[in-house]
């Protein structure tokens, strides 16, 4: 036993200094496509379009624009030979039209507890969820927990494109769920269904089942941008611009 | 119908002793690492693939059915032997739509042949228990989505359910109920349903309900080039994105006929045990956390993430996503990139050696393994097990040694680790084992990495392949037909789908509490089984 407390005592703190500080750590976030960029040529700018598979990247002459919502980090764009440049930012949560309407009129007093509903993701987004427990981002110092109750639950996370198998489940969830419940839809494929949906069997994004509140980009999104939308729902950190690179990584409270 | 042989006599080939006993149904041809047999007569089939299995000790790959414009072609691939494969085809009328079962001798064939029956619609006689198993109550009976006429945008029509899913046979006894588990779990877990059959304390039996992910990936696939169609490969399951990419491509790459550049063969072997590394250490620290040892949660968890980020750094993606295109590797990689990923990888195996360590002199942590959920080797053979659930159970079933591909042919040698008794913590000493050699692999890799292109191009053929990659969960299968570069039909038999078949024997007879620890120790993941 005492083993086990002078090993935990050894590894002294891991914890992020973020949302006090921002995290420049390599490797902790894949980045985004930045929101435009310029090309010399209305060619060069039609080539890096063209390279995406997923139509995030849309040319405007010599503009590039991004639809980060459905980038899906094939990286495609950034390796390739017109090498669009990515931003290693992680600020990503953002108040959708319908939860924008419906901020938190004040700051959360206490502690908020999270719901998490597994649509039918790859489970790359369901482990980054689960790495914000880890020590390295320690999501309870400030005050966010995974409730196993939706009685308890002031928020609902989802991750993944909801097939026709969950979306049952998910409503039963969100129906279950007290007023005032917020709805956060994390990854690309909750937002627009990614290389699954809409079809068949998958409905497409979480906002074609529920209201969604914010959501956060990503394939999968890193646990830095998860918390940022949490931290955003509370009132704790602001919408970063996305046009803005410094905002994106840095801190804006 | 003729009668199997007990005891083939030494000496004679696969293809003799198929038309010495079945001669009058078969034609059997031969090419090089593979014998098909060509079954005129269905009726013939059960007792030739139980004679594989049974007598010639070959595993049931996969079971791809096929829709032409007047027949259904089913094949029937068999691994292990010699020579390495043996498909079997079967050929009936689109209106004759039965065939007989061939689970009863093969019962790795089983959710295959269920599967094919919900969504093909066909019907294999003698199986006893088809119906309601990949499509749940939301679909009206009679959908088959997977036939061609279906249309992948379009919605099922019928009436939605509230679903009144119960297993065929419940456990009747005093005091006795079913506990549903899922599909929402209480932490962040993958959607997935069970019903646990408890009298009190004691489970007597668990009836898993999967596929609530059904995404149809097979059917998404349908039409989509092979450069598309990769990062749906990559991201049904992306926990091991590398190796279903890696399997896709070489089924590809082998209906193009191509040859991939060495450097090429040598960096997917780094990725692809970066990834088993990786998903090692999060599959340990899932365990870990079943157990409920704080510290020791928090120590993995930390190796978990520093791998996570090691992989950001260095290659841009914490999954590893985009490396693997048909052809060879999206863009190369520099020595010292890799290097310093070979480095970190080896301190983190270091510090993995220190916590195992420790957890193997905490008696608290031992007690919850050892003995619990124990799958046998015969059980594990008989449901076709594999990767590092059957290896803990004396089941040698590595692709990479058995069938081995890419750079593990004749480049780099993976040593198998394998423990006999089956339970828990043999399941736990072999991921341990295996996170070791894969970190080895990396090093050794790296000494072979010669410079070179890293990319050739993929000219749009026809044709049909089977690509096969040993994931960090096990064998995964995937066979393709293209036409003209395009996609007809897309199989994909993955290590969860079949290990999820067996998982009910390891979830027998235990107490309430292991659950969570038998689900940790097999490691499966419901995006993988779902697809």
């Amino acid at each position: 036993m005492s083993k086990w407390i002078l090993n935990g005592l050894l590894t002294r703190v891991k914890t992020t200094a973020y949302p006090r500080r921002p995290d420049h750590t390599p490797g902790i976030s894949p980045g985004l496509p930045e929101a435009s960029t310029e090309f010399l040529f209305p060619e060069a700018a039609g080539a890096a379009a063209a390279v995406c598979p997923s139509g995030a990247l849309k040319a405007d002459a010599t503009r590039l624009k991004t639809d980060q919502q459905r980038c899906i980090h094939c990286m495609r764009c950034a390796w390739g030979a017109t090498a669009v440049p990515w931003d290693k930012g992680y600020q990503w949560g953002r108040w959708t039209r319908n939860g924008s309407a419906r901020k938190p009129a004040q700051p959360f007093g206490h502690s908020v507890h999270i719901r998490v509903v597994d649509g039918g993701g790859c489970d790359a987004c369901l482990l980054e969820v689960q790495q914000l427990t880890n020590p390295y981002y320690n999501m309870h110092r400030l005050g966010f927990f995974l409730t196993p109750s939706p009685r308890h639950a002031d928020v609902l996370l989802v991750v993944g494109p909801v097939t026709r198998h969950m979306r049952r489940p998910l409503l039963k969830t969100y129906e279950a769920m007290p007023e005032p419940r917020w709805v956060v839809a994390a990854g690309s494929c909750a937002l627009t269904g990614g290389p699954f949906g809409p079809s068949f069997a998958t409905l497409g994004g979480v906002a074609d089942v529920l209201p969604v509140d914010i959501e956060v980009p990503g394939c999968p999104p890193p646990p830095l941008a998860i918390l940022h939308a949490l931290l955003l729902l509370t009132g704790r950190a602001e919408q970063a611009d996305m046009q803005d690179p410094k905002a994106l990584s840095g801190v804006i409270r | 119908m003729p009668a199997p042989a007990s005891d083939p006599p030494a000496g004679r080939t696969m293809e003799e002793d198929v038309a010495r006993l079945w001669g009058p149904v078969v034609q059997v041809s031969h090419s090089p690492g593979r014998v098909d047999i060509f079954m005129d007569d269905p009726e013939a089939l059960p007792s030739l693939c139980r004679w594989l299995s049974h007598e010639r000790q070959y595993h049931l790959g996969t079971l791809v059915t096929e829709e032409e414009a007047d027949t259904w072609r089913l094949h029937y691939l068999f691994w292990g032997g010699a020579p390495s494969w043996v498909r079997v085809l079967v050929e009936v009328p689109l209106d004759n739509s039965v065939i007989p079962s061939i689970s009863d001798g093969v019962h790795a064939a089983d959710w295959h042949e269920r599967e094919t029956e919900d969504l093909f619609g066909l019907h294999f006689s003698g199986h006893p228990q088809l119906g309601d198993f990949i499509l749940h109550e939301e679909w009206p009976e009679g959908t088959n989505p997977m036939r061609r006429s279906f249309d992948w945008r379009g919605e099922p029509v019928g009436e939605e359910k509230e679903p009144r899913w119960q297993p065929k046979r419940v456990v009747r006894a005093t005091g006795a109920f079913t506990m549903p588990v899922g599909p929402v779990f209480s932490g962040a877990a993958q959607a997935s349903h069970f019903l646990l059959e408890t009298i009190g304390e004691d489970v007597l039996r668990t009836v898993p309900r999967l596929f609530y992910k059904y995404r149809g990936v097979e059917k998404l696939a349908e039409g989509r080039t092979a450069d598309q169609v990769v990062l749906l490969a990559e991201r049904f399951t992306g926990t091991s994105a590398v190796a279903h990419a890696w399997a896709f491509c070489r089924a590809v790459e082998e209906i193009a006929g191509l040859e991939i550049p060495p450097r090429a063969e040598v960096l997917r072997v780094v990725f692809a045990e970066l990834e088993r590394f990786r998903h090692h250490l999060s599959a340990i620290a899932g365990i870990v956390h079943s157990t409920g040892m704080t510290v020791a949660s928090s120590q993995a968890d930390l190796l978990v993430e520093e791998a996570l980020r090691s992989a950001g750094a260095m290659v841009g993606h914490r999954y590893l996503f985009g490396q693997i295109v048909p052809g060879g590797m999206y863009r190369d990689w520099r020595e010292e990139q890799i290097s310093g990923l070979s480095h970190t990888v080896e301190s983190l195996a270091t510090r993995l050696t220190s916590l195992t360590r420790m957890l193997r002199f905490s008696s608290s942590f031992l007690d919850r393994l050892e003995e619990v959920g124990v799958v046998t080797g015969e059980q594990a053979h008989d449901f076709g097990l594999v990767g590092p659930v059957a290896r803990a159970c004396g089941l040698n079933a590595d692709l990479r040694v058995e069938l081995p591909y890419g750079a593990y042919r004749g480049l780099l040698h993976p040593e198998v680790h394998m423990e006999q008794e089956g339970d828990g913590y043999a399941r736990l000493r072999v991921l341990i084992d295996e996170a070791h050699e894969s970190a080895r692999l990396i090093q050794d890799a790296l000494h072979r990495l010669e410079p070179g292109p890293v990319r050739v191009d993929v000219p749009h053929a026809s044709g049909q392949a089977i690509g096969w990659c040993e994931a960090p969960r096990g064998a995964a299968f995937h066979w393709v037909r293209l036409n003209e570069g395009r996609v007809q039909r897309y199989r994909l038999t993955t290590p969860s789908f079949t290990n999820w078949h067996g998982f009910h024997l390891a979830a027998e007879r235990f107490a309430f509490q292991d659950f969570p620890i038998i689900m940790a120790t097999f490691g499966l993941s419901t995006a993988e089984g779902d697809r």
